[in-house]
């Protein structure tokens, strides 16, 4: 069973964070990774910077800027991916990027290597299913699930998605963009049963999911809950703190208490 | 990149969030429905005549011509229509398809705001809500035409991320388009984003190079030997070279601006110096480093300024059907003044740049020959611009 299999027969809630690769540092991503790892989520989403997300409200977009201002690139992620692995790290790793840097990255060598280094899976948010097929085959090829999204707007298109999904199938709450909020699409449990009912792999639900009761309510009708902004928004807000080596372990461990907070 | 008939070879394609998705497919059936629709059609062609006054003149550009002493110059007069631009032409028709679709609302990003004043023009005309996403950089380089938009009864949204300009405008009105799918229709303003957006905006736009086809052969009997078009995203250029593709002996040009100069980094020259990418939902020259960033685009221009360019010219300077250059902000100038002075037009800085390219070619070419400009818009915009520009260049 893969990595990403074994995570979904941990109990529920089964928590999946987001945070942007290089924000603010590559050596605090790879700390949190680990510290991550010990708070027991189910996985882990590392953003890979680009110019122009088009999908990411101002959280993300601004964590991707701060990324992008240390020069971080796919590389980068790829590489971070091996380090954590050789310090034993066993949590599953989604490379979660916009199609562009991959496309310059070359897709073949990044299927190749992120296989290599240890990921589990690939997130495109610009690339839906209709455009994914030449990509599929190589998410074949190297055996890394490429991860679909479904949204409340998705309608006919949901089975065909459902019934290809690999490693696990991303369910958007709401319309919009990332970000944190406190509603949710109108009619989201049936949105959620239909899914279920479509999708060969486990299910997943993110955008706007910021609060443990959110996390509670959605894990009764999902198998994992995705959290993006909210967390990425505690790492800004420390951003001086986690670069400063003598504050690092304290802000550090004000994250993890969120993520713990988002477990109960 | 795959090929499909939705693409334009391996150009194009539909690269956007899952939300979206539905509203594309539900554009395409609408989309080819009404082009089925006689009713359509006629609603369309009747705005066009006499809301926008079209057909617009095909003028004689005597005294260049003679200036220039080569090829018989003809200027297709879009700077005529309503708001000053070819933009309405395209506005018009994907308002009238929003508002058969049921939507109450239109988005549109806009860079100098040319875009933004013809959405806002057509939302005020057909009773609907009008959004404009504009960069924070434009919106103060560009106050009157936001006031304008303003005037028209459109709400304008300053967009303070990333570059603040027309790409980061276009992130952002995609954005707020999946934020409100179910009601507003996101009504793009140049010939790029997602299938069916570029053949859309062709088919809108293509009134142009009908027009100018029946008008040359009308005053001519034939076809142009060239047809010059300027290229920011390429809405004009595609909707002019539309009626010529077809005919190998029309020679087609696109000249793209090439700002400070193609050997520095301020330039918009994106198929001169670009490479294939995904931004705003197709495949298609882009500017970027190597890791696939996109870089920010520099013109004189606004309407150039723009790191992207619609995928139907990624395709066409590939099959070479099509030659692109790229002409700077100094000789845009300078085709700017020469068209003020012996024509008593001022054409748009966009504009220019096809002025400026056809003058080159001029000097390669006949009398016997005849050459065809696409007077996208026209500089009433520009003229602040234009001085202030004009007075750095004196004193230098």
């Amino acid at each position: 069973m893969s990595r990403l299999a074994l995570a979904f027969e941990q109990p529920a809630p089964r928590l999946i964070p987001f945070i942007m690769t290089g924000d603010p540092s590559i050596e605090v991503t790879e700390e949190l990774i680990i510290e991550m790892e010990q708070a027991g989520v189910a996985a882990i989403e590392l953003g890979v910077p680009f110019s122009d997300p088009s999908a990411d409200g101002p959280v993300i977009q601004a964590a991707g800027e701060r990324a992008l201002s240390q020069q971080v690139t796919c590389h980068d992620v790829l590489q971070l991916g091996r380090r954590v692995r050789e310090r034993g790290c066993q949590t599953p790793l989604i490379l979660f990027s916009y199609l562009n840097p991959l496309l310059q990255y070359g897709m073949e060598k990044l299927f190749q290597e992120a296989s290599e280094a240890g990921f589990d899976g690939v997130i495109i948010p610009d690339l839906p299913f209709e455009e994914s097929s030449p990509f599929r085959s190589l998410s074949s090829r190297y055996q890394l699930p490429l991860i679909s999204f479904v949204a409340p707007t998705s309608r006919k298109r949901m089975q065909k998605i459902g019934e290809e999904a690999e490693g696990f199938l991303y369910c958007i709450s709401s319309l919009g963009t990332t970000g944190t909020r406190q509603e949710f699409a109108d009619r989201i449990e049936p949105f959620l049963q239909e899914v279920k009912r479509y999708s060969r792999v486990p299910t997943a639900i993110g955008f706007g999911i910021s609060e443990p009761k959110h996390v509670r309510y959605f894990s009764e009708w999902v198998d994992a809950v995705i959290v993006g902004s909210a967390l990425v928004q505690k790492i800004a807000e420390r951003k001086e703190r986690l670069i400063q080596k003598n504050s690092r372990q304290q802000a550090l461990g004000e994250i993890i208490a969120f993520v713990k907070e988002l477990r109960k | 990149m795959g090929t499909s008939s939705r693409r334009f070879g391996v150009y194009g394609g539909q690269f956007v969030g899952e939300t979206l998705m539905n509203a594309l497919v539900e554009l395409e059936s609408e989309f080819a429905k009404a082009q089925n629709s006689p009713s359509f059609a006629e609603e369309l062609h009747q705005l066009y005549r006499e809301y926008s006054g079209r057909p617009t003149p095909l003028t004689y550009a005597k005294r260049l011509t003679e200036y220039l002493g080569g090829p018989k110059i003809y200027l297709k007069r879009e700077d005529l229509n309503h708001t000053g631009a070819h933009k309405i032409n395209n506005a018009l028709g994907q308002a009238l398809l929003a508002k058969r679709m049921g939507k109450s609302k239109l988005i549109a990003e806009t860079g100098a705001g040319q875009h933004g004043v013809a959405t806002a023009t057509v939302a005020a005309l057909l009773d609907m809500e009008c959004e404009v996403y504009m960069g924070a950089e434009d919106v103060k380089r560009q106050e009157l035409n936001v006031f304008r938009m303003e005037l028209l009864g459109a709400k304008v949204i300053s967009v303070h991320s990333g570059t603040k300009t027309l790409k980061d405008a276009t992130n952002e009105a995609l954005r707020q388009w999946a934020a409100q799918v179910e009601h507003a229709f996101y009504l793009i303003g140049s010939a790029l984003g997602p299938y069916p957006y570029p053949q859309m905006v062709k088919y809108f736009q293509r009134v142009i190079g009908d027009e100018t086809k029946e008008q040359i052969l009308e005053k001519e009997g034939r076809l142009p030997d060239d047809v010059v078009a300027c290229i920011g995203g390429g809405s004009n250029a595609i909707g002019m070279f539309a009626a010529f593709l077809d005919h190998p002996e029309v020679r087609l040009h696109g000249m793209e601006a090439a700002g400070a100069g193609v050997d520095t980094k301020e330039h918009a020259a994106t198929l001169t110096l670009g490479r294939p990418g995904v931004l705003h939902g197709s495949y298609t020259y882009l500017l970027q480093d190597e890791y696939g960033q996109i870089l920010p685009a520099h013109s004189i221009s606004a309407g150039l300024d723009y790191p992207g360019v619609g995928p139907e010219h990624s395709f066409l300077k590939d099959t070479g059907r099509v030659r692109y250059a790229a002409i700077t902000d100094r000789e845009a100038l300078e085709a700017v003044s020469l068209l003020c002075r012996y024509e008593g037009i001022l054409p748009a800085l966009e504009s220019a740049h096809a002025v400026s390219g056809a003058l080159k070619l001029a000097k390669e070419r006949s009398k016997d020959e005849i050459l065809v400009i696409c007077l996208s818009g026209r500089g009433d915009k520009d003229v602040e611009s234009i001085r202030k520009h004009m007075g750095k260049e004196k004193q230098k």
